[in-house]
């Protein structure tokens, strides 16, 4: 592919291009699917070609193609200088790069097995014994399970010389069992709601998960909702599991830090931020217990957002967001670097494909493990309050303050013991004062990295991964039970 | 391949690929979606442009099947070698399968011909899909001379396209639409306020960025140094826009197949009254301000439906296998007409269809948001929410935020703004209060699609909390 690139780099900078580089991707997936004893779906899909970005007198611009030939290409090319030329005709000053030495590298996402090379049939026979499993729950209206699989190989270039070759794999599964009654619909998830656990692995993550094994649970616990108590409103201590804290993670403290929104770059669709420079260093965003990392290196796990370089040729890093409670970093790219002080960027600069344009994305934003050896079983042995588990709704302002997550299913907690289950639990809160309230979160036995496969920003829109290492956690006096009030 | 000599697929092309993807099959039958064509967005941003993408992309969607056995395989590679692997792994993903007696053939030609338009408006403009880089950044100069003008910093985008959809299949039917788009997305931001407007349409003519731009920016000084006041019941005035993003959560339940999967809060519900007598909503891709094409994912005409007549709800759409299931099912007597619709997702899918040309009824008596502001004594004006999620599938309750322009209405006048808030709100018993309506335009947000519905003045909408800003 480095000649192609070579076409696109050449024609870029012949034009008038300052600076080029050139992405040509790969990507293929899979996605299977049941509902109710069927296939729901079973499609492949691949799409193949080049974006390149330029700058030209100042200012970006970028053009993507689906056609690789020579003449495509260099038209692309051109044609991203053209409209570089046309934005600087509204510029303020001239784009300035983070210097960055340029690499020739490999890498691929470490597997065992190619989901690729496996059966299809098998595939569809695993979702239909659970979807079985669900249905033989009587209670059950409606069940659906998922299976995902996607490779995406990218061969990056630069005007400055670097040339990276990566290859990465993603494996998603899940189901999830819903039950109708008279005029209440309740829903359980496994591994995770919205598609279950993604990660960067092969095949093999489908056998660790333990899927038909909790099958049948899930499905009883579906109907057990419908009877259930409503939670109640009130300020109470919360626990929440490893997979509702990496999606409070995600929402609070991932989108936050992203350095373009904090510079007003997605002031018109995502949003801005709460953490305005001055509060780098000196904001206390949680507790002294709540340390968060960005953390993209292979040797962190095998989170959505795990590569060896970004897609501006920067290596993987791990970045200290929150130390001990206090406020420590952003996610940064090469341009934006410069406004925080850094020589350096972070590396966090990505895209949904060859035909979207790099933006600062979370790559894998943890919360890390307690020190302390704490189980779950523990935690709630040792607390009053109500424990919430997976996802069932989120919502937060677009700077990032007021949230309000609702969970599938809560469990009162009382003397330590789960006394009664709860449904439609929901809690909610000001971000700061959320993660200041967390007294006690379980140790690296519970922790796992839970992927978030769909997360929207941009315009046009880009699609993309991220991971979020995160442990079952407790938080003490959290309004509970807001999402319901006034409504019924 | 590009600019100037960017040609777009054309249904003659079209039907080449066609009959080579019809070639390499041995499956029982074929249907191949085309979709694509080029697109392009300018970003602006701090009163510059930050981002300026250019896009070029056919995608080629193939669906085999044999004996109850579907499945689909897409590509974007269009070559001798790519069409024929396209086609193979459809073939391998479905003979995999077990057949499935529900699924029905391919469906035969409508008769209505490759270009036939039944009076639907004229969606494709020259001027649209000949929308330069430059022109584009003269857009965004004159967005940031008004936000200069009035000292605010300004956000937003200026985009446009051209893109093709297109159906053919092995029994004959080909159906094909050519559209443009274009869109002005604002934002004005003050030190601690903001102002949003976004408006889009086939033709770019029809759009006004001045106008757009000056609204933004005082919607954003008229709510700086806001307020911070209780949350609660209120009487809300919601601008289009709000009523979209709101409104957009609940048309997936009006697909026959949402009922058949118990899914959909119209569970038990179809025939009964549940919103306000002034509610009439219609299902239209032939109205003068909708866009896309007039057939759905396996070419089935689109047609009229009327989902809500007088608050009742009383319609479902379908597609050709859902009817099929629901007229056997044991809700066929409590759903109202069952019959193909035109409103079917490509197969095959868990969703089925969905109503995705929402026009809402004109009010006999509307009134604009300058009326609506003076008959409040006390309320808050809405510009736009964000963020908003489904709390309680069947009672319908979403939560959200208001953004970008909220405001104080008190003794018929707007006082101040306020600080944004966070609702929990039921659609049911929101479109069960609708005090009063605008009269519907074309409008466009961020959580739904783009519908044609009327500003909404609307008695004890539920606030839950208030943000800091």
């Amino acid at each position: 592919m480095k000649h192609i690139s070579s076409w696109a780099l050449n024609i870029a900078t012949q034009r008038g291009a300052s600076y080029a580089d050139a992405r040509i991707a790969d990507d293929r997936s899979r996605a299977l699917s049941t509902k109710n004893g069927k296939v729901g779906g079973a499609s492949d899909s691949e799409s193949f070609g080049i974006g390149v970005r330029v700058i030209a007198d100042g200012a970006w611009g970028f053009a993507a193609s689906d056609d690789l030939s020579r003449a495509a290409v260099e038209a692309t090319a051109a044609r991203a200088v053209d409209i570089a030329k046309a934005s600087s005709r509204v510029k303020q000053h001239d784009i300035k790069l983070a210097p960055e030495k340029p690499v020739a590298a490999e890498w691929t996402t470490p597997f065992q097995i190619d989901p690729f090379t496996t059966l299809v049939e098998q595939n569809i026979d695993l979702l239909l014994q659970i979807d079985s499993e669900l249905r033989s729950v009587a209670g059950v209206t409606l069940a659906e399970t998922n299976m995902n699989f996607r490779r995406e190989e990218q061969w990056f270039s630069s005007s400055e010389g670097a040339n990276i070759h990566q290859t990465k794999y993603t494996t998603g599964v899940g189901y999830a069992a819903y039950a109708f009654a008279g005029s209440e619909i309740q829903k359980r998830s496994y591994p995770n709601s919205y598609g279950g656990q993604w990660q960067n692995k092969g095949y093999e993550l489908i056998g660790e998960l333990k899927l038909l094994e909790n099958a049948r649970r899930v499905g009883e616990e579906a109907v057990a909702l419908l009877k259930a108590e409503q939670c109640p409103e009130g300020v109470f201590n919360v626990i929440l599991d490893g997979s509702q804290l990496g999606l409070q993670i995600h929402e609070s403290v991932g989108h936050p830090i992203e350095l373009d929104r904090v510079l007003g770059m997605e002031a018109n669709f995502a949003g801005t931020s709460f953490l305005t420079f001055d509060k780098l260093r000196t904001l206390r965003y949680g507790s002294e217990l709540v340390n968060v990392v960005a953390d993209a290196r292979q040797e962190h796990g095998p989170g959505l957002g795990t590569f060896a370089f970004d897609e501006e040729g920067v290596p993987a890093q791990c970045t200290p967001i929150i130390t001990k409670g206090l406020f420590t970093g952003y996610l940064t790219s090469r341009e934006t670097a410069h406004t925080i002080g850094m020589n350096r960027s972070g590396g966090t600069l990505r895209a949904e494909g060859w035909n979207r344009l790099p933006l600062i994305r979370m790559t894998n934003i943890s919360i890390l493990p307690g020190d302390k050896a704490l189980r779950r079983e523990q935690l709630i042995a040792d607390t009053d309050g109500i424990y919430m588990e997976t996802n069932k709704s989120w919502s937060i302002d677009d700077k990032r303050y007021n949230f309000q997550f609702s969970c599938e299913m809560g469990w009162e907690l009382k003397n330590g013991k789960r006394t009664r289950m709860l449904k439609n639990p929901s809690y909610s809160g000001i971000t700061t004062e959320f993660w200041n309230a967390m007294d006690a979160i379980c140790s690296r036995d519970e922790w796992v990295v839970w992927g978030t496969p769909h997360c929207g920003k941009g315009q046009p829109q880009q699609v993309m991964g991220t991971g979020h290492g995160a442990a079952p956690a407790r938080f003490r006096n959290i309004k509970v039970g807001s999402a319901y009030k006034g409504t019924i | 391949m590009l600019s100037a000599e960017y040609l777009m697929l054309n249904p003659d092309q079209t039907a080449d690929i066609f009959g080579r993807i019809k070639q390499h099959s041995t499956a029982d039958e074929v249907e191949v979606l085309f979709s694509g064509g080029k697109s392009a967005l300018t970003r602006f941003a701090n009163n510059i442009i930050h981002q300026n993408v250019a896009e070029e992309n056919y995608v080629i969607s193939v669906r085999t099947a044999f004996g109850g056995r579907t499945a689909r395989s897409t590509t974007n590679k269009l070559d001798h070698e790519s069409l024929k692997r396209v086609v193979q792994s459809s073939e391998r993903l479905a003979k995999v399968q077990h057949p499935d007696p529900d699924l029905l053939p391919i469906p035969d030609p409508s008769g209505a011909g490759i270009f036939a338009r039944e009076g639907l408006p004229t969606r494709h403009f020259a001027e649209t899909a000949a929308i330069t880089p430059v022109q584009r950044a003269e857009t965004v100069k004159k967005i940031v001379s008004i936000a200069e003008k009035h000292k605010l910093t300004t956000a937003g985008i200026v985009s446009t396209s051209e893109t093709v959809e297109g159906v053919f299949n092995s029994r004959g039917l080909a159906d094909w639409h050519t559209q443009t788009s274009s869109e002005i997305s604002i934002t004005m931001l003050a030190p601690d306020s903001s102002g949003w407007q976004k408006a889009n349409s086939p033709n770019v003519a029809n759009l006004n960025a001045a106008a757009l731009a000056e609204i933004a920016a005082r919607k954003a000084f008229e709510s700086a140094s806001p307020r911070e006041i209780p949350a609660g019941k209120y009487t809300v005035i919601l601008e289009p826009a709000a009523v979209l993003d709101i409104v957009g959560f609940m048309f997936f339940d009006f697909g026959g197949l949402s009922i058949l999967d118990q899914r959909s809060f119209l569970n038990n519900r179809v025939g009964s009254k549940l919103f306000g007598e002034n509610i009439n909503i219609w299902d239209d891709v032939a109205h003068p301000l909708q866009s896309g094409p007039p057939f759905d994912a396996e070419g089935v005409r689109r047609q009229k439906v009327q989902l809500v007549e007088n608050g009742v709800i009383k319609r479902l759409v379908y597609a050709r296998a859902t009817a099929e299931k629901m007229k056997r099912s044991e809700h066929r007597d409590q759903v109202g007409p069952i019959a193909p619709t035109g409103h079917g997702f490509p197969l095959p899918n868990e969703v089925g269809e969905a109503p995705m040309n929402i026009v809402f009824g004109t009010s006999p008596q509307p009134i604009s948001i300058d009326q609506m502001i003076a008959s409040t004594e006390r309320g808050v004006l809405v510009t736009r929410l964000w963020y908003i999620r489904e709390v309680d599938p069947y009672e319908k309750i979403l939560t959200g935020m208001t953004r970008d322009g909220t405001f104080y209405v008190e003794d018929g006048k707007v006082r101040h703004g306020v600080r944004n808030f966070r609702f929990n709100q039921s659609l049911i018993q929101m479109l069960s209060n609708v005090e009063a309506m605008g009269t519907p335009v074309r409008a466009s947000g961020e959580e739904s699609f783009d519908m044609v519905v009327p500003a909404m003045k609307i008695r004890d909408f539920n606030f839950t909390e208030v943000t800091k800003f």
